[in-house]
């Protein structure tokens, strides 16, 4: 896959915090390797989970988390279109989830004041994915597995292996939002 | 009086939403080559260019432009002198959206009690269809495959008449500007003015359908497009709210007479996977 801006720096999964440290609001990155995809509902579950008492079924300590609800794959492939969804539903859930370890979220669009200081807090970071090129990450996705609440179909809980997947830093752990920062660069006039 | 097979109709939706899926339109890629072209800020630029290189993708290797394949929206202008035959009308579009959420590997998110339990019907009915009847013995059929970033970013506001057309302008820029990031830009951003308030809304849905970029033919109305989109795209946010100078690819307005006591007016934001066909049968 080309790039036409700056060269992308190429970072492994899960992040380690001396990587995690070193990514900033508008870095242009590729990672390899572990990622786990949650959307809604699994998310809701996994709340549920801890409310009870009760152990999330996958150990996400150190792990990033993708939104994402795919279609279905074509026999012989992996998986279909894996575009970002929308972070800010998960808003409620994240904070806790970056609790009990949460490294990184990926996903597209805003985020909460209380995400972002729990971003800050748990020296964690949200990354963004292109929204609508469900088709080209498609492509860089090497391996996929359902590892709980299958009855969710698309929005089950999926383990995948990733190669070369483009994303950009949104929230840094040092409080950086590259959506203000952008908009703020660009923008001719204050708001309506 | 014509005679139309209702299963024509079932496999005219089916076609028309796949091939909307997975082939993103001419009109839309000339607006995102121009986007492309225009943009002043790196970041954006690069997401502009992988957008294009998704539509390639997608329709060289079978992928669906994005996963979210969208609730089915369907159009229907049915000549009043057409008669549909050999099943009902609404029964033959539903099983068109059914077999090609089926058969295209599109995924399936429509879920039922929307309140409470929030479960998936499995085949991503029922679509929401809007029908008129027209004069002829044509039956024309418009299938959009809205996706719910953006559709999750939709106003209505019933203005007092003494805001007027200024009052117009920022309401549209301030919900774009609030929507921000989220409804995945480039977006085409429609516009309903007047009616009643489901008029409205449904105005700002069907301002959607026209080709990108086309202007309204009405020059008042299109001078009004052309200052909301300079507004808009003064905002800064840029391709999926990276910075930039294209937040909007269009904005389209559609206009209807409306109450002495109101000036109802409707957003609905649409990304840039735009994905709708239209055919008359």
């Amino acid at each position: 896959m080309k790039t036409n801006s700056k060269i992308a720096r190429r970072v492994k999964l899960p992040l380690s915090d001396d990587v995690l440290e070193t990514l900033h609001a508008g870095d242009e990155i590729l990672l390899t390797g572990i990622m786990y995809v949650g959307r809604d509902a699994a998310h809701k579950r996994m709340m549920e989970a801890l409310q009870a008492g009760e152990p999330l079924p996958v150990d996400l300590r150190g792990q990033v988390i993708y939104f994402m609800g795919p279609t279905p794959a074509r026999p012989g492939k992996a998986i279909g279109a894996a575009g970002p969804t929308s972070s800010y539903r998960m808003d409620a859930y994240s904070p806790r989830l970056m609790a009990e370890g949460l490294k990184g979220m990926i996903g597209k669009g805003m985020r909460s004041r209380d995400v972002k200081e729990a971003i800050k807090k748990y020296r964690a970071v949200y990354l963004g994915a292109i929204g609508g090129a469900g088709a080209l990450i498609s492509g860089c996705i090497k391996k996929v597995e359902v590892v709980a609440y299958e009855d969710l179909g698309a929005e089950a809980l999926r383990r995948m292996e990733v190669q070369d997947f483009p994303a950009t830093v949104i929230n840094d752990m040092h409080g950086c939002d590259l959506y203000e920062e952008g908009k703020a660069r660009f923008r001719i006039a204050g708001p309506a | 009086m014509r005679e139309i097979e209702a299963k024509v109709v079932t496999e005219t939706v089916s076609a028309l939403i796949q091939d909307a899926c997975y082939h993103l339109a001419d009109d839309v890629i000339t607006a995102l080559r121009r986007a492309e072209e225009r943009e002043e800020s790196p970041a954006a630029r690069n997401v502009l260019a992988r957008l294009l290189e998704n539509a390639d993708a997608a329709a060289r290797d079978a992928i669906p432009l994005c996963q979210d394949t969208g609730m089915a929206v369907v159009f229907l202008e049915l000549g009043q002198d057409v008669h549909i035959v050999g099943g009902d009308l609404y029964g033959a579009v539903q099983e068109g959206v059914r077999r090609a959420y089926a058969e295209g590997y599109l995924r399936k998110s429509v879920v039922n009690r929307p309140f409470s339990a929030r479960i998936n019907t499995q085949d991503n009915t029922p679509a929401v269809i809007h029908a008129a009847i027209v004069p002829g013995e044509k039956l024309k059929i418009t299938a959009l495959a809205k996706g719910f970033g953006s559709e999750n970013m939709s106003r209505l506001a019933m203005l007092p008449p003494a805001k007027g057309r200024a009052g117009v302008v920022d309401f549209v820029v301030r919900c774009v500007d609030e929507a921000g990031a989220n409804p995945c830009p480039p977006v085409i951003v429609g516009v309903g003015i007047g009616g009643t308030a489901e008029k409205c809304l449904l105005l700002a849905k069907e301002a959607l359908l026209r080709k990108v970029g086309d202007p309204h033919p009405d020059s008042e109305i299109a001078a009004l497009e052309t200052e909301m989109l300079k507004r808009v795209n003064d905002l800064g946010i840029g391709a999926m709210g990276y910075g930039g100078r294209i937040t909007a690819l269009a904005v389209h307005c559609e206009v209807f007479p409306t109450h002495i006591a109101s000036l109802p007016v409707a957003v609905n934001l649409q990304c840039h996977s735009v994905r709708h066909r239209e055919t008359v049968l």
